[in-house]
């Protein structure tokens, strides 16, 4: 699924969010979105998903636009999202969680699809405990599982191992990694996490102040402004 | 339009009354203790007036019909708010559930959760005293659903200010029907009320729901021009309703606070 985003601009009342935004996530491709915290990168996500209504430009998936009621739905349905800010319901169950979700997304074979990421995402052995009585790093696979459940072909994840240790961290990226090439699936990853993006990314996008100020591979962003890797490079971005 | 999305909906909100016998207490609790406590009320009138030659009857239909109404616009906020409070609210403006399902599964949850807590209240009239709103015939079961479509429709427009202006409505949820019960007449005839707040209530389906109930009650006569009306009142607001929140949708879109809502 080809992602457009073309002359993309959101303004609120007294504040110029997003400028101008232009660019293309090719099929099966993993782009990082980076950017310091308020550089638009979650309003961006939030137009990709058609939770919030562009002041003009357009985002275009598969050739549908967003902003179309029933061309939204159509695209969600192969569409999901991931981010540390929103939480699954608490006094759930794990597997309800899963059950809820999947009858959203109309997923077949659901117990089968539950089973399978119950599986490979080591969600067994709490199951059938509460959501909210996970850790945070046991709440995160959930999320993730959670996001897999209609096997997106776009998948938009803000900050997905935010405040995660080191290990559930590892554990998060490799098992995107591995699901991404093995399903192509298209990817845009917002993250803070330099060594994260530069791991699972083929493209960065660098954000400041609502507008995309460069892009490339890491390696041609990291040469192109003399820096010893993608953290020193984004410094170097968004302080000039 | 996809039952299987509405379902999901629903089940969501089933398995949390189900999993936590709290909030199943607590759907119970409130229309029982209503119930006792009109009771009583309705006790004191039956021995110091003489304006109903049947009191409890009178006063405890209405109080349940009442809590049905109170319970239906509650029940309706509520399954919104959980989602709020859960901060699950963005995970479901992902799902591809279009706004017409989301309505509908929770206005159907909405009649379940309500009916969890008014059928044990209903049950407890009879033995304790010796009336049961059920006498009213087929005639409740219109004015049940006149109820119910203003319950909704209330808990539709509060859930409208909730989308358009975030979680600082919330309060607005929980006094909505508590402003419109005075001009409702739900436990007095609307000759009770001066003139010119007469006209104003003749406005509200309650107006002639609680007129209507109290005329079974009391005389034994159905006025269906009386259920006609508030019907027809009820599906105006309630189309209102619907319109007002399918405009609060696209406003929080452009506000932006389906993104972050609930922080």
């Amino acid at each position: 699924m080809t992602i457009e985003i073309k002359n993309l601009e959101k303004k609120y009342e007294n504040f110029h969010a997003v400028k101008n935004l232009n660019f293309i996530i090719k099929p099966g491709s993993i782009v990082g979105l980076l950017g310091p915290n308020g550089c638009g990168k979650t309003t961006t996500i939030g137009m990709m998903l058609g939770l919030i209504k562009p002041t003009s430009g357009k985002v275009i998936i598969k050739g549908k636009d967003v902003e179309n009621e029933s061309d939204r739905i159509k695209i969600l349905e192969k569409m999901n999202f991931i981010s540390p800010y929103v939480e699954l319901p608490k006094k759930l169950t794990v597997k309800e969680n899963l059950i809820v979700y999947g009858k959203m997304y109309d997923v077949i074979n659901l117990n089968e699809k539950i089973d399978t990421l119950i599986k490979d995402l080591n969600l067994f052995e709490f199951k059938n405990r509460k959501t909210g009585e996970l850790s945070s790093g046991q709440k995160n696979r959930v999320s993730l599982a959670k996001s897999l459940i209609n096997s997106p072909e776009i998948l938009l994840l803000d900050e997905p191992t935010a405040s995660l240790d080191p290990d559930t961290g590892d554990y998060i990226r490799t098992y995107i990694e591995e699901y991404a090439l093995k399903y192509k699936t298209t990817i845009l990853l917002a993250s803070h996490n330099m060594n994260e993006v530069e791991r699972l990314c083929s493209e960065v996008m660098m954000m400041k102040s609502g507008k995309i100020i460069d892009k490339g591979t890491c390696e041609s962003l990291i040469s192109k402004h003399g820096r010893k890797n993608l953290e020193q490079t984004f410094l170097k971005l968004v302080r000039e | 339009m996809k039952i299987s999305r509405m379902y999901a909906l629903s089940i969501r909100h089933l398995y949390l009354i189900k999993g936590s016998f709290p909030r199943i207490l607590d759907l119970i609790y409130w229309p029982t203790i209503q119930i006792i406590l009109w009771g009583f009320i309705s006790k004191f009138f039956t021995m110091y007036s003489d304006y109903y030659s049947n009191t409890i009857g009178v006063i405890l239909s209405c109080a349940i019909l009442y809590d049905f109404l109170f319970r239906s616009s509650i029940s309706f906020n509520m399954l919104f708010l959980e989602e709020i409070w859960s901060r699950n609210f963005t995970n479901l403006f992902v799902a591809p559930l279009k706004v017409s399902e989301i309505i509908i599964a929770l206005t159907s949850t909405a009649l379940i959760r309500t009916l969890i807590g008014i059928v044990p209240a209903i049950l407890l009239m009879s033995p304790l005293f010796g009336v049961s709103i059920l006498n009213m015939g087929p005639a409740l079961l219109l004015l049940f659903l006149s109820l119910y479509l203003f319950g909704t429709t209330l808990g539709i427009l509060v859930t409208s200010g909730l989308l358009r202006f975030g979680p600082a409505f919330e309060n607005t949820a929980w006094s909505s029907l508590f402003l419109l019960a005075p001009l409702g007449c739900v436990y007095y005839p609307l000759s009770i009320l001066p003139e010119w707040l007469q006209y104003i209530s003749k406005f509200l389906p309650l107006v002639y729901i609680f007129e209507e109930a109290r005329s079974i009650l009391i005389n034994n006569v159905i006025n269906y021009d009386n259920i006609i009306k508030a019907l027809m009142l009820n599906l105006f607001y309630f189309v209102v309703a619907v319109i007002i929140f399918y405009f609060s949708f696209y406003g929080a879109r452009k506000k932006g606070t389906l993104v972050n809502m609930g922080e």
